[in-house]
């Protein structure tokens, strides 16, 4: 058995234009793997695919192209046409949702809304047993035996969090994808949240892929990261070396504009500030996806598409002009490491 | 919520006094009255009857009266048809009325609740698109139209149902078609809508993570959510329904309160009239409330105060 949990092959997600025959390459070819027991980040603006790669990995969506394998077992491949029956990998994965208002169905009390999952699974024999897991469940999450009877309405945004991650382990998965489940909470809770995750991974031996826009977060709590940029890869390595030694120049300016705490390393820092919008991803340019913003873009990134390539050891990058990067200010030196 | 119960019935009660007061007065302003159109009739003998009715007296002694009695359940006596109380004809006529419009607002659920769940399920495809043109035109249809088709082609042509009365349950058929047509088509839009709503949201994905199956989910999360807009409606339907169709029950020689209701006014029975509108207020104004007890078992968001 190899240590390789989740791997994804060219995964590739687009969906149809309205009234047109456009479609949106919300991802576009995106292949990683995730090794057991780690965290995977996975970085990138608005609108560059991150989640729906991480609901297209669970195929909450369906996947336009790709192979997607769980712990050796295949479970989508669109060249053989295997689409594996998800339910018994609903136990094994699970996901938490970046909305927590959304995310939970109002007309159910939080205890049913946890213990939906347990009824699913057939994980209980008896009424007293699914009540103790669902409260079992809520005390692992910070709530408590009261809250089972009350209405997601009743409680706070880091709260609702908290029971949808409770939701999510009901039963006892293996691989959390955390869908920006930080994001819509307040700073001080983010901390709480983020270090439940790590304690929860300790404690379960979890395996996460942790989606995020912010840097800092997705930086403290992972092992390894992927930047992505208009639905391709664009960089991917281990933490410290993509923050200290990374050469795509969206992942530099990513990471300049980390906000930094001591003022004087602020005004000594440089931010590298992109130019323009991200481009429609219905007509993504030719070429290097980022080529419209990127301050090294030649002929050759408009006309070619960079390879993902490796360039050192479980380091990858596509960009055409990686030893030009490495010149500019490596802003990893003054992240402040949160 | 006992207490927004209370509330709420008194609030009611004030409604249906100024309901009463309203109708006692414009009823009262519309010129002309209950005796004029029998022929021959002495200057003598209309002040004796008159009389008899106690409309001789001043307009505001007669509310008095009028409401004095009314505090008392008492609606009077109907001038047109002689010997019945007020208080007989509706007891009579009303569950007649509100068997017919109970089976029409049944069918309506039942068959707009699922006509409107599936077009949204199935949105941008054939089916969606014929339950909507069938839905629209429904609504635009009127009921005496579809009620005169029906008789006309199932009565008269096909003789496979009776036209007229309620003696058994084939006379039903028809006059439950007819009501229910609108408000089945009606409702069968109100729930393609809300239902598109709820297949977006998030729960919903949720739901599918949690690994629920599509119909569990249809069932158990969308329907439960989605059928609130359905339900409002429901209140008034039920009042307007159950409380008789004038033209439905005109066209079928049916024997119910939507007959008497509008026949009342242009022939002046006062009393018919006062009772009637302030019978159909009440029913409207308890319907509302138990509409609104309702929404707080559906949905646990609403609180009521």
């Amino acid at each position: 058995m190899s240590d390789i949990l989740l791997d994804i092959k060219g995964l590739k997600q687009y969906f149809p234009v309205a009234g047109s025959k456009n479609v949106v390459k919300a991802v576009d070819d995106v292949s990683f793997y995730i090794k057991k027991g780690e965290t995977f980040g996975l970085v990138g603006e608005s609108g560059c695919g991150k989640t729906t790669t991480g609901r297209s990995i669970l195929r909450l969506i369906e996947p336009t192209a790709g192979k997607i394998s769980y712990d050796g077992e295949v479970l989508f491949d669109s060249e053989s046409g295997k689409k594996a029956d998800m339910l018994p990998y609903r136990r094994k994965m699970q996901i938490v949702f970046q909305d927590p208002y959304a995310s939970l169905d109002p007309r159910m009390t939080v205890g049913d809304i946890v213990g939906e999952a347990l009824d699913i699974h057939n994980l209980c024999s008896d009424k007293k047993e699914r009540y103790d897991r669902i409260i079992g469940l809520l005390k692992r999450v910070g709530l408590n035996s009261e809250h089972a009877n009350r209405y997601p309405h009743e409680f706070s945004g880091g709260q609702r969090q908290r029971v949808g991650i409770a939701r999510a382990l009901a039963v006892d998965p293996e691989f959390i994808v955390c869908d920006e489940p930080v994001s819509a909470l307040d700073v001080s809770i983010q901390a709480q949240v983020v270090n439940m995750f790590e304690e929860l991974q300790r404690d379960l031996k979890l395996t996460y892929l942790f989606i995020a826009h912010d840097l800092s977060v997705v930086n403290h709590i992972s092992d390894r990261i992927g930047v992505m940029y208009l639905g391709h890869m664009v960089e991917l390595a281990e933490s410290e070396e993509l923050i200290f030694h990374s050469v795509h120049p969206y992942t530099r300016s990513l990471i300049s504009a980390v906000p930094i705490a001591d003022p004087k390393v602020a005004r000594a820092s440089k931010r590298i500030i992109l130019q323009g919008d991200v481009p429609s991803p219905v007509s993504p340019p030719k070429g290097c996806a980022f080529c419209t913003r990127c301050p090294f873009a030649d002929e050759i990134c408009t006309s070619e598409q960079p390879a993902f390539e490796e360039i050192s050891s479980g380091h990858f990058c596509a960009c055409h002009h990686k030893d030009l990067a490495s010149n500019i200010d490596k802003p990893g030196k003054k992240l402040v490491i949160v | 919520m006992l207490k927004y119960i209370i509330k709420r019935i008194l609030m009611g009660i004030l409604t249906a006094f100024i309901v009463a007061t309203l109708t006692f007065f414009i009823m009262n302003l519309v010129p002309g009255g209950p005796f004029l159109s029998e022929k021959a009739v002495t200057p003598q003998a209309q002040a004796a009857m008159e009389a008899k009715y106690g409309l001789d007296k001043p307009l505001f002694m007669q509310y008095l009266t009028y409401m004095g009695d009314l505090l008392h359940g008492d609606m009077g006596v109907s001038i047109k048809k002689r010997g019945f109380t007020v208080n007989d004809i509706i007891g009579n006529k009303f569950p007649v009325s509100a068997r017919l419009g109970g089976l029409a607002v049944l069918v309506a659920v039942c068959i707009g609740v699922p006509l409107g769940s599936i077009a949204a399920f199935k949105r941008g495809k054939t089916l969606d698109n014929i339950i909507i043109v069938f839905s629209t035109a429904g609504i635009a249809i009127p009921s005496f139209l579809t009620s005169t088709l029906m008789m006309y082609f199932l009565s008269v042509k096909l003789k496979l149902l009776p036209s007229l009365g309620l003696d058994g349950p084939a006379n039903y058929i028809m006059p439950v078609i007819a009501l229910s047509l609108y408000p089945t088509c009606y409702i069968a839009r109100l729930m393609r809508s809300s239902m598109l709503d709820v297949i977006g949201q998030d729960y919903m994905r949720t739901a599918r993570a949690k690994g629920v199956s599509t119909f569990k989910s249809i069932f158990k999360h969308a329907l439960r959510n989605a059928i609130l807009p359905v339900v409002t409606y429901l209140g008034p339907l039920l009042a307007s329904l159950m409380t008789g169709s004038f033209i439905i029950e005109k066209i079928f020689t049916i024997p119910g309160l939507g007959h008497e209701f509008v026949s009342a006014i242009p022939s002046r029975d006062y009393p018919l009239i006062m009772g009637t509108t302030i019978f159909f207020a009440c029913f409207i104004i308890m319907m509302n409330v138990l509409v609104d007890i309702a929404y707080a078992f559906i949905d646990p968001r609403i609180r009521l105060k």
